[in-house]
């Protein structure tokens, strides 16, 4: 009787089992959209790492001969600017290509900031229930029901515009959105069979927490925290467009965006090349984010 | 030969109460009765079975046992310990003896370890085999429950129910516990895998030196490895009984009605009436008062209605809760 359960999973596998090349190509065929943003992410990492090699000018160097020149595609374009010029004859392109180090430092630390907080109270609120959960979400939903922009403006008002201080302001602002689905997904978990058993093997509530209950929340914590660092390089721009974010003259996207406003008609690649430059980095951490999904859920994952 | 040992476990009077809450200000509007005064005792080496149709607090039993609850009332001594007062490294301790299997073999096995954290785990981490490396404990254990320690590094989602619950029984043993309740064992598997893992259990109670509580809504899935067995309804007990007491002298209507819904397979063995029962369970939130089975008992009587009927004594070790078999035990087979 237990060998014929042992065989009957074995043998199978061990026939029909695919050569390594051929699982690791239809591997990446189900996760190509992931790849692409990964693709992206890769982009402005290098951008942002090697920008003062890959950047033909610098961010601050001024021609004022040469301002206000067109992309290089279009008639009085030079191939000298690639994406033309701003109105002190600044290159656009280095200072996107400089401007993705800001957005990325901010993306990241912020998001890692709304992590920490956001989880822990999470776990906590699901977990204990009680009190503590109904204090915590008091709080989620004061700070959901308030405008960001006008928390965010009075921290940096209060803290002063500097790129430490937008990470601290977007991180004290975005947290609450991650205790909501960790303390969903907790509150799920918690009286699921495998935790129960966990509590009845004797294991501490930090074990509990971290290694039963924690992994099995982790894929929406990372899909959430990729939509989430798209969302706070869009508000750092939007802090930098209405002049609380970044400072010019520092290559920001939304202050370059903010910069662009009064040429939009004429000038229109001013404001349209920092916007697509936010646009493509919070597409391509999204794709980037489900992907990892689908990689890290062990029922998606046959190899 | 048994009946001279003190019960391992002990149960008296347990009651668990869940409040319904309810509102901006979380008022408890209400209490679900899940389990509203049970007595039962485990002796060492013994499988008492629990049945009862969903939702009768069987399982509530169960986690009330293993302290997963806190019973509203009443008192669970283990090797005459009251389980309750239990704090600290007792708890550990405590935790050690008594183990659960559970029902549902894929939300009680963790989807994001593999076999060998699974069983391995609480060997790791309570440090309960010193001289033997966990590994070899753990592979140990998957032998003994007739899987193979090849697929230790394996997912739980790579294998069958059976073998899934097979795992679960692995995990429960690492604690070499002396109590293992088994709820709902095998409600969730194949009627042809239900006997492997019933067998396994048996086997393992010999190999082990174990007692069981095993929690079924099934009187055939009890009958082959009780010992005693306990009729639970609507959160207490309505007789309780040896194994063969049970099946061949039934005497509270509710359980002639269980058992006259077991399929039979012998030829020839047509049953007399079939006692089948009208309605559904009452709810659990408003039960009804009196003898909780007296809305769908074809012999209640006014008594049923109003009065809540004590546990008596019938023949040693064979205890019925009915009005019928009060008065001197004038149906007295």
């Amino acid at each position: 009787m237990q060998t014929g359960v042992l065989e009957t999973t074995r043998q199978p596998r061990a026939l029909t089992r695919p050569s390594r090349i051929r699982r690791l190509w239809t591997k990446i065929c189900r996760l190509r959209m992931g790849i692409l943003g990964g693709l992206i992410l890769l982009g402005l990492l290098a951008a942002a790492l090697l920008a003062n090699w890959l950047a033909p000018h610098g961010p601050f160097e001024q021609d004022i001969m040469s301002r206000l020149q067109p992309p290089a595609w279009m008639p009085g374009g030079s191939s000298e600017h690639l994406l033309g010029t701003d109105g002190v004859g600044r290159d656009l392109f280095s200072r996107i290509i400089h401007g993705s180090r800001i957005s990325l430092a901010v993306g990241l630390s912020a998001v890692i900031l709304q992590v920490l907080i956001g989880v822990i109270l999470g776990l906590a609120a699901g977990y204990y229930r009680g009190w503590v959960d109904s204090s915590i979400s008091f709080m989620v939903n004061v700070m959901l029901g308030f405008p960001f922009i006008l928390l965010a403006m009075s921290l940096v008002a209060v803290l002063g515009p500097s790129l430490q201080n937008i990470i601290i302001a977007l991180g004290l602002t975005g947290w609450p959105i991650f205790t909501r689905v960790t303390r969903v997904e907790v509150l799920k978990l918690r009286d699921m069979e495998f935790v129960l058993a966990a509590r009845s093997l004797a294991f501490s509530t930090l074990r509990i927490m971290s290694k039963h209950i924690l992994p099995n929340i982790l894929p929406s914590i990372l899909v959430l925290a990729t939509v989430e660092v798209a969302r706070a390089i869009i508000r750092e721009s939007l802090l930098s467009f209405l002049g609380l974010g970044i400072q010019p003259p520092t290559p920001s996207w939304g202050a370059m965006l903010a910069e662009g406003r009064d040429y939009m008609l004429m000038q229109w690649w001013l404001a349209a090349f920092p916007g697509l430059a936010i646009f493509l980095s919070a597409l391509g951490i999204n794709l980037l984010g489900d992907g990892l999904r689908d990689l890290i859920d062990p029922h998606l994952r046959k190899d | 030969m048994l009946n001279a040992a003190p019960p391992l476990l002990h149960v008296d009077g347990l009651k668990k109460h869940f409040p319904i809450k309810k509102g901006l200000l979380t008022k408890t509007v209400g209490h679900v009765f899940a389990v509203d005064g049970v007595d039962l005792f485990i002796r060492p080496g013994e499988t008492l079975g629990l049945v009862g149709e969903s939702g009768c607090g069987k399982s509530t039993v169960g986690r009330c046992i293993l302290r997963l609850y806190d019973p509203t009332q009443g008192r669970i001594c283990f090797q005459g310990n009251d389980v309750a007062a239990i704090q600290g490294r007792d708890l550990i301790r405590f935790r050690t003896q008594v183990q659960m299997v559970f029902q549902d073999p894929y939300a009680s096995l963790n989807p994001r370890m593999r076999v060998r954290e699974i069983v391995g785990e609480a060997i790791r981490v309570h440090k309960l085999h010193p001289g033997r490396s966990w590994r070899e404990q753990t592979a140990h254990l998957l032998r003994e429950v007739g899987l193979s320690p090849d697929q230790m590094d394996r997912y739980a989602h790579e294998f069958s129910g059976g073998q899934r619950q097979r795992i679960g029984v692995a995990r429960a043993l690492a604690m070499q516990p002396k109590l293992i309740v088994a709820d709902e064992p095998v409600s969730a598997l194949d009627v042809s895998i239900q006997a492997q893992v019933l067998n396994l259990l048996d086997r393992l109670k010999e190999r082990f030196e174990l007692s069981y509580l095993v929690i079924a809504h099934d009187l055939g899935v009890v009958e082959h490895i009780s010992d005693r067995i306990g009729v639970m309804y609507l959160g207490r007990i309505m007789e309780t009984a040896s194994d063969r007491d049970l099946y061949q002298k039934p005497l509270h209507p509710y359980t002639q009605a269980l058992l006259s819904a077991v399929p039979k397979a012998e030829a020839g063995q047509r049953r007399k009436r079939r006692a089948l029962l009208q309605g559904d369970v009452p709810s659990p939130i408003n039960p009804p008062p009196g003898c909780r089975f007296h809305t769908r008992c074809p012999e209640a009587q006014s008594e049923c209605r109003n009065i809540h009927p004590a546990m008596i004594e019938i023949t040693p070790g064979h205890q019925v809760a009915c009005h019928k078999y009060a008065e001197g035990g004038k149906d007295c087979p």
